[in-house]
């Protein structure tokens, strides 16, 4: 239980097994609404809110309901439905407390809801954090850890992908290739530029 | 063995319920009423998103109304009953707004010299990143149609002469094309004056007649000719003010280039 074990997870999830690049999780949102820089960030700093939320409660939906009641089979339903319910709620709130914040990313919070990126972190969290249907030592706070780098790589992942594709706008591409699928080609190099930081050992 | 079919049910059963309420009860302490009225201005708008109130799109300007923080007339392209029946829903009296049309001021095209030949991308954003584009002129139209290509209307033209010509019944004065040409060529005009300047060179004179032969070349004789003093030239150019113009037309008479136009 060093800080090192932390400072890997986070490490790990940015860069090494990034969500979208590494994973293959979240790719709607990565070629959707990849095409300015503004709206994509928007986009990461609402999935990163609601990885990191989601991975608390669904830690705790695992660990107090599922567990004790060897329901474990039962996680990818009442996870979604958690997920669901909370990004609901956040919705909710966010509309009457803090209105400005429900101007900058209102919209990206209700397309998030049943996200795989989101869904992915909170079922890896469960099978990385317990052996045997027993969390491990300091389990909770790597789960949170590894819900927040997965928003920041995926973050991360948006705010090059959108850079790439505003200078993109510019460049004559072959008609056939214009939009989704140059988008598509970009993706992979992309994809196998990250693949270089996998045989990282931390 | 009944538990095993029971216990999963009841859970998901009782988790279910449990969010449900949840969202009830959240929805009555924070839930936000929203405003029927925004709905009934919303269906008195264009509802075509183009942007010209300057909000994000009709829904934005329709909240904007209804907190009065915009007037009815902040939309140029809804007609004068969408904004009586605005005005009836806001409880507002309308003022008649003089209908703006979108000029351009440049008579160039194929009249104006080209520098080079350029082959690259057929567009306008592009050709001017290269040298200010292909034309002698530095300020004139390139003509590759980009106000064509923006303007959701279909208002814009490209003439013969290589000059994009707007038809005024038509267009809304969204301010599209003003935001788009490179060369901000591209003005409203209210559409009761007749006689404008077609052009925006501020190069002197001789290098004006030298890169084309229907620029304004600052001669001064409109501005001496004109009996209310709406005209005068100013950093090389002649502008007439739309304030003080009576549409009497000997500007249009006496200018040897034949770069003050009149329409329709």
């Amino acid at each position: 239980m060093d800080i090192s074990a932390f400072a890997a997870i986070l490490i790990s999830t940015v860069f090494i097994n990034n969500f979208i690049l590494s994973r293959f999780l979240g790719l709607c949102p990565f070629i959707g609404v990849s095409k300015e820089t503004g709206p994509a960030v928007s986009m990461g700093l609402a999935v990163t809110f609601v990885t990191t939320t989601a991975s608390i409660l669904t830690w705790f939906i695992y660990d107090l309901i599922l567990i004790p009641l060897h329901l474990e089979y039962l996680r990818t339903l009442s996870f979604i439905l958690t997920i669901a319910f909370f990004v609901q709620f956040a919705e909710i709130v966010i509309q009457k407390k803090m209105p400005s914040l429900y101007k900058a990313f209102g919209i990206y919070l209700t397309l998030i809801t049943t996200n795989c990126a989101v869904l992915g972190v909170t079922v890896l969290n469960t099978d990385m954090f317990f052996l045997k249907y027993k969390a491990v030592a300091g389990s909770f706070l790597m789960s949170a850890l590894q819900g927040l780098g997965a928003g920041a790589g995926f973050t991360l992942a948006m705010l090059l992908m959108s850079g790439i594709r505003e200078r993109l706008e510019y460049a004559e591409v072959p008609r056939c290739f214009r939009d989704v699928p140059i988008t598509f080609i970009i993706a992979s190099l992309m994809s196998m530029a990250f693949l270089g930081f996998s045989g990282f050992k931390i | 063995m009944i538990f095993r079919i029971l216990t999963p049910v009841a859970a998901m059963a009782a988790l279910g319920l449990l969010f449900g309420a949840g969202l009830a009860f959240a929805l009555r302490i924070f839930g936000i009423k929203p405003d029927p009225k925004i709905f009934e201005i919303l269906s008195n708008l264009p509802g075509i998103n183009c942007g010209a109130c300057g909000k994000a799109g009709c829904a934005a300007f329709a909240e904007a109304l209804a907190r009065g923080e915009a007037v009815p007339s902040g939309c140029s392209v809804s007609s004068a009953e969408a904004r009586k029946a605005l005005a009836r829903i806001l409880g507002l009296e309308t003022e008649e707004k003089v209908r703006m049309v979108a000029t351009v001021f440049c008579n160039g095209g194929a009249r104006a010299k080209d520098k080079f030949a350029y082959g690259g991308i057929k567009s306008c954003k592009a050709a001017t990143l290269l040298f200010g584009g292909q034309k002698v002129c530095s300020f004139g139209c390139l003509g590759f149609g980009d106000c064509v290509d923006e303007c959701p209307f279909g208002a814009i033209k490209m003439g013969e002469d290589g000059i994009p010509v707007v038809d005024p019944e038509k267009c809304t004065a969204c301010g599209k094309c003003v935001k788009i040409c490179p060369k901000n060529l591209y003005k409203l005009l209210p559409v009761n004056i007749v006689y404008y300047v077609k052009c925006s060179s501020k190069d002197p004179g001789g290098v004006t007649a030298k890169a084309c032969s229907s620029g304004c070349i600052a001669c001064a004789k409109c501005e001496k000719v004109c009996p209310t003093g709406a005209i005068k030239v100013e950093s090389n150019l002649a502008g007439i003010d739309p304030a003080k113009c009576e549409n009497i037309g000997k500007c249009f008479e006496v200018c040897p280039t034949k770069v003050i136009k009149k329409r329709g």
